[in-house]
């Protein structure tokens, strides 16, 4: 093991919300719980109501919800009421428009008030929400807005030129687009110009728990990427997780580094800190050490959730560069995204004066499952325990069945029991692979883990060839599929390989047409192609290989490609066809 | 270093990076994460490769102002006539 845990001592300027682990985990129930929600006043369940309107309509009503830091340098604060009022806007802008309940709405955008305004105002529309990251490159927003028969999207005039205005004619379903910032692009309309004319009353239809709210999108191994179906009961999850693994209090200021075109972006991004009426702190800007330590200072954030690429980022700069800030506002630091190795954990408690806390989910979760806990002891490189409500387990098995691991310690699947109320509901037109996700009554994760004897789960690896890097999961498949149709590329197979910042990164290896040579030239050719049709999925590193080592069906073996680069044995290559 | 060396060693820099840069297309004052769609890790790569290149040290501080193109070529030409 080698890494002592970090023992807690109970000197922090507020009460943990989560105080005797064991106790609240035995006596937890999602039933008890709901008491914290206020629910629509003409009974239902509606997340934005939850996150906006109650506070809204109470003593929280002219607190800071959002904190919106620019590029630019200036800020923009919108109070509970003043987003309670722009969403009823943007509801009303999406009525008008002709999208209702169930239709999809999307954001191409990073950080910038806009988003919450669509998120917020799109639920309360009971259309649902499906934010899209704008690193993407044409293809996956391609792919992504089909998949989810997006009819509304809301971008810049920018995005729109770069990735979206080639798709139109592909995209017959996408009625409307919006764009924020002045001069819209043929084929969108303004963003504001519609807001401006829109009323600032809206009255959220009856919505039931069970209405579809929020589509994620994720990748899987094989195939085109999987919408991930979330409903509006998910905000219960949202919001007992944030208190337990977050520790939020009303009071505090908050703020998730994680952009928001994933699924972190959204769930603790948007929904769980606004249910919780604390102040959302919003920042623009690309990752730069200074800046974050800045926006740490200055905002007096007192609750971080962030990622392992960040904080080993900001580790390369010193822990002296952190103690030339004013950090003493902060009071929990939490991260999530890919597994933190205990080195961050312990770096957090010499330059932050506090450790970091690792917690684990997934898109499909909706939720925070697995939890390090602010009154709990770290044990650094675990992910801690599982929140209360949530049980899991590790099984193994094959197709046919799966059982749970009797050994402490045994790797197995990482798995657990459905009921949560943020569990996905389907993957968007493939109830087949929904089907195949559960097992005996588990929920399999795709994640290998093992369990010590005192509850706590460590990460192993993927169980299958996923790759993670910085924290999105990346589709080997997609960007197989994207190089294939470049005219020199007979065949490619995709790896992620292990990188000490982002975790991995994306590498593929290709097999050239005949009449192709393996120059330089081309290699650059396709790390340029790569990245025009996928943005921030493109491998950003390319070899070549004319023996790409197949399966007796004829795929690739990505597993013993990824042995290779890591220098391991290869290990049973029994069903492996060498060469064509 | 001239202000055309200094340009010309960018661009060899960043096209390790995102190979379909044309470097006449970028405004010398945005942003060049945002005008050439680089992450955080192909930024580091860029500035790395101009380090290795002009066999400055890169600093952290120094990383923060490289952004921009004319804060690139500003950089390299001046270290070196201080040196």
């Amino acid at each position: 093991m080698g890494w002592e845990p970090i023992r807690k001592r109970r000197t922090g300027p507020v009460e943990p919300n989560l105080v005797d682990y064991e106790r609240v985990y035995a006596g937890f129930s999602w039933d008890e719980a709901r008491s914290q929600l206020t629910g629509l006043p003409g009974g239902g369940l509606n997340i934005a109501y939850e996150a906006v309107d109650r506070h809204a309509a109470g003593a929280s009503r002219d607190r800071g919800a959002l904190r919106c830091r620019g590029r630019g340098g200036h800020t923009t604060e919108l109070t509970y009421d003043e987003l309670r009022r722009a969403t009823n806007r943007f509801a009303n802008v999406l009525r008008e428009l002709g999208a209702g309940k169930g239709d999809r709405v999307a954001t191409l955008l990073g950080r910038v008030p806009e988003l919450y305004v669509t998120a917020i105002g799109a639920l309360k529309n009971t259309s649902v929400y499906a934010p899209l990251f704008s690193a993407f490159g044409p293809e996956p927003v391609r792919e992504r807005l089909r998949l989810g028969d997006v009819r509304v999207l809301v971008t810049t005039p920018q995005l729109y030129r770069k990735r979206v205005a080639q798709l139109r004619d592909s995209l017959p379903a996408l009625e409307h687009v919006l764009v924020i910032g002045d001069d819209p692009p043929a084929g969108t309309r303004s963003f504001a110009e519609a807001m401006a004319r829109a009323g600032d009353e809206f009255t959220i239809p009856p919505t039931s728990p069970d209405d579809m709210a929020l589509l994620h999108f994720t990748s899987g191994t094989t195939g085109k990427p999987k919408g991930a179906v979330h409903v509006h009961g998910a905000v219960l999850a949202h919001h007992v997780t944030a208190a337990y693994a977050l520790d939020l209090h009303a009071g505090d200021v908050y703020w998730c580094t994680a952009d928001p075109g994933w699924v972190t972006g959204t769930s603790y991004g948007i929904i769980a800190p606004l249910t919780h009426g604390v102040t959302v702190i919003v920042d623009a800007s690309d990752f730069d050490s200074h800046g974050w330590y800045e926006v740490l200072q200055d905002e007096r954030v007192t609750v971080w959730y962030t990622a392992p690429t960040a904080l080993r980022m900001l580790m390369r700069s010193g822990a002296e560069l952190a103690k030339r800030y004013d950090l003493s506002a902060l009071r929990f630091v939490a991260s999530v995204g890919e597994p933190l190795n205990p080195e961050v954990v312990v770096w957090g408690q010499e330059a932050l004066g506090l450790p970091v806390h690792d917690n684990w989910w997934q898109t499909e979760t909706g939720a925070i499952m697995i939890s390090n806990y602010a009154a709990e002891d770290v044990r650094p490189g675990s992910m801690g325990r599982p929140i209360p409500g949530v049980e899991a387990g590790i099984v193994t098995g094959d197709g046919d069945g799966v059982t749970e691991v009797g050994d402490p310690e045994a790797v197995g699947e990482l798995a657990l029991r459905p009921g949560w109320p943020s569990m996905f509901r389907g993957y968007l037109h493939d109830d087949k692979r929904y089907a195949e996700s559960f097992v005996d009554g588990w929920y399999l994760t795709g994640d290998l883990a093992r369990r010590d004897p005192d509850g706590y789960y460590w990460f192993v690896g993927r169980a299958d060839d996923v790759i993670k890097s910085a924290g999105h999961l990346v589709g080997p498949f997609e960007v197989e599929s994207a190089l294939m149709e470049h005219p020199a590329v007979a065949e490619a197979g995709v790896i992620g390989k292990p990188d000490p910042v982002v975790g991995e990164v994306v590498k593929a290896f290709v097999t050239l047409r005949e009449g192709h040579d393996p120059t330089e030239e081309l290699r650059a050719e396709l790390v340029a192609f790569g990245r025009r049709r996928l943005g921030a999925v493109a491998p950003k590193e390319i070899a070549f290989d004319q023996h790409l080592p197949h399966t007796r069906s004829g795929k690739v073996m990505r597993r013993l490609l990824k042995s290779r680069e890591l220098g391991l044995p290869e290990g049973d290559t029994s069903t492996l066809e060498v060469g064509r | 270093m001239t202000p055309d060396e200094a340009r010309e060693m960018i661009r060899a820099a960043l096209v390790t990076v995102a190979p379909d840069v044309v470097l006449d297309e970028v405004d010398p004052d945005a942003d060049l994460r945002e005008e050439l769609d680089l992450d955080s890790i192909d930024f580091q790569a860029y500035t790395a490769e101009l380090a290795r290149r002009s066999g400055l040290a890169v600093t952290e501080d120094d990383q923060r102002r490289l952004t921009t193109l004319a804060a690139g070529v500003d950089f390299l030409t001046r270290a070196r006539t201080h040196c």
